[in-house]
């Protein structure tokens, strides 16, 4: 294991600091609060010489992906960054970038949409991404940013995934808050990143080949999504197997969804991203005056863990879903409709209750924490029916 | 480089196809038939034409064929129809018309060879 410095930095900074170790050699980067301090400081390596990259300072997030897309179909190693309506402006990129199975890695910091105009922590960008066929990651933490963005290369590079990813993290509360965490040195993580050798190369002259075709007026159109689809369901154990080489590199545990308490859990909270922490502070609470609370966090969204998840909870008496975004005229939140359908398959019904919190950077607070358990609390005891979805902590 | 062999390509299954539609080989636009988006086909007249070749210069497909400096035919597997050719194509004052018309295109498919081509 190598020697590892910790250093106290902002998740951005971090996020930045993998990217660079990364070694790509592409960025093309439009600055959006609150991903900007990425590029700021990935403009500044390549200025000072710490890194060799060619910066491609665009002139929107959809030229940023329009870029991303031609650098890697042309065989360079890519890294981007954005946020919020940036990511909403890339959204047709973004489906050509996984459609032509294209290995960019973009970090994203997670943000409400507009409007009304907002630019702090919601899931309502990512999770309007959730179907573009990239992968995704969701970090609890500054360290689990670090990590998953180093990961992220790996996972889209494997030769049986060769799709985008997105690494993303919670704006703000974890882009921006200064963090504990360990980093590794530029070696270490070069070598477990390892060289890109991309196998259709624009800019390969001795092996021409021609990207971004046409598959329509009868043509194998869907068939070839046919392979995207595969090539999703087989990233899951890549993911599996690259995080558990990191894990043998970092000392740090990887898992596509990471359990606590669930041993034993009679009441179980399935949350995302940075407000994982507030639930465990609260469950740990629970715990000493005699309450079976658990939290399962979901780090990897696509491929969505549902094998996972169902492992996890077959045992729970009550679940409640926590969505930090909307699916406007669902049943619920994107996590909770994904989740209580891959309960679905259990033998016994498991009641599931849905809740949406923190849109647009709204407070986490302990006491809204407390109230889910308690809600799940009396469903589990039968002294209360399973409600329909509810906001958490509105005005 | 190896030639891919697609003569069976309709019976392809979709881990058969390259990845992504990528085409891995150059220059093959040229097995792509694309005669049938024809309505109206090109008609010369040897006699009226005066070989002046504008017809060549602006033909979009490349497919005015022509062989020792004359043009001979048109490739209909490449000739989509467009009529710029008939349209360049001056007016032969000994005649009072253009070589080259445009006739509607019969019942005669395109993947059948006209009997005109030259490859």
């Amino acid at each position: 294991m190598p020697e590892q410095k910790t250093v106290a930095a902002t998740g951005n900074s971090l996020v930045a600091e993998a990217i660079r170790q990364a070694k790509p050699d592409v960025i093309p980067a439009y600055p959006i609060t609150p991903q900007t301090t990425v590029v700021e400081e990935l403009s500044k390596f390549v200025a000072n010489g710490k890194m060799h990259a060619e910066y491609v300072n665009v002139e929107s997030e959809h030229s940023a992906m329009s870029a991303a897309v031609g650098a890697s179909a042309a065989g360079a190693r890519v890294a981007t960054a954005t946020s919020s309506q940036g990511l909403a402006l890339m959204w047709e990129e973004l489906h050509i970038a996984a459609g032509m199975r294209l290995p960019i890695v973009m970090f994203n910091a997670n943000r409400a949409l507009s409007a009304p105009i907002n630019i702090h922590c919601d899931h309502s960008d990512i999770m309007g991404a959730r179907d573009t066929g990239w992968v995704i990651l969701f970090a609890e933490t500054a360290q689990e940013a670090y990590d998953n963005t180093i990961m992220s290369f790996r996972i889209a590079e494997h030769p049986d995934v060769l799709l985008p990813v997105m690494t993303t993290a919670d704006g703000f509360i974890t882009t921006h808050a200064i963090d504990r965490a360990q980093i590794m040195d530029d070696e270490s993580v070069a070598k477990f990143v390892g060289e890109y050798v991309p196998s259709y190369a624009l800019l390969d002259f001795d092996s021409p080949v021609s990207h971004g075709n046409f598959a329509g007026l009868g043509g194998p159109y869907f068939e070839f999504k046919k392979q995207q689809r595969a090539a999703i369901d087989g990233s899951m154990p890549v993911i599996k197997q690259v995080g558990a080489e990191f894990f043998e590199l970092s000392g740090r545990p990887f898992d596509v969804i990471e359990g606590w308490g669930m041993e034993d859990a009679e009441i179980a909270i399935v949350v995302i991203g940075s407000t994982a922490g507030n639930a465990r502070h609260v469950a740990r609470a629970l715990r000493a005056k005699g309450v079976k609370a658990g939290v399962v966090k979901v780090r990897v969204f696509r491929p969505f863990p549902g094998e996972e998840l169902r492992a996890a909870l077959k045992n729970v008496k009550a679940v409640a879903v926590l969505d930090r975004s909307e699916s406007f005229g669902a049943e619920g939140g994107p996590l909770f409709l994904e989740v209580r359908n891959a309960l679905y398959d259990l033998d016994t019904r498991i009641p599931t209750v849905n809740y949406i919190y923190g849109l647009g950077g709204s407070d986490v607070r302990e006491e809204l924490m407390e109230r889910v358990y308690g809600d799940l609390s009396d469903i589990a005891s039968g002294t209360a029916q399973p409600s329909a979805m509810q906001y958490l902590g509105t005005r | 480089m190896t030639k891919w062999d697609v003569s069976n390509v309709n019976k392809w299954k979709s881990e058969e196809f390259p990845r992504a539609a990528v085409i891995p080989e150059a220059g093959n636009s040229n097995d792509y038939n694309v005669g049938g988006w024809r309505s109206e086909r090109p008609y010369r007249d040897d006699a009226v034409c005066t070989q002046c070749m504008l017809c060549w210069i602006f033909c979009p497909d490349t497919s005015v064929v022509v062989k020792d400096e004359k043009v001979v035919a048109f490739d209909y597997d490449h000739c989509k129809g467009c009529g710029i050719c008939a349209n360049e194509c001056p007016t032969n004052p000994k005649f009072g018309r253009k070589a080259i018309e445009m006739v509607p295109e019969g019942c005669e498919l395109p993947s059948a060879k006209a009997s005109t081509e030259v490859k």
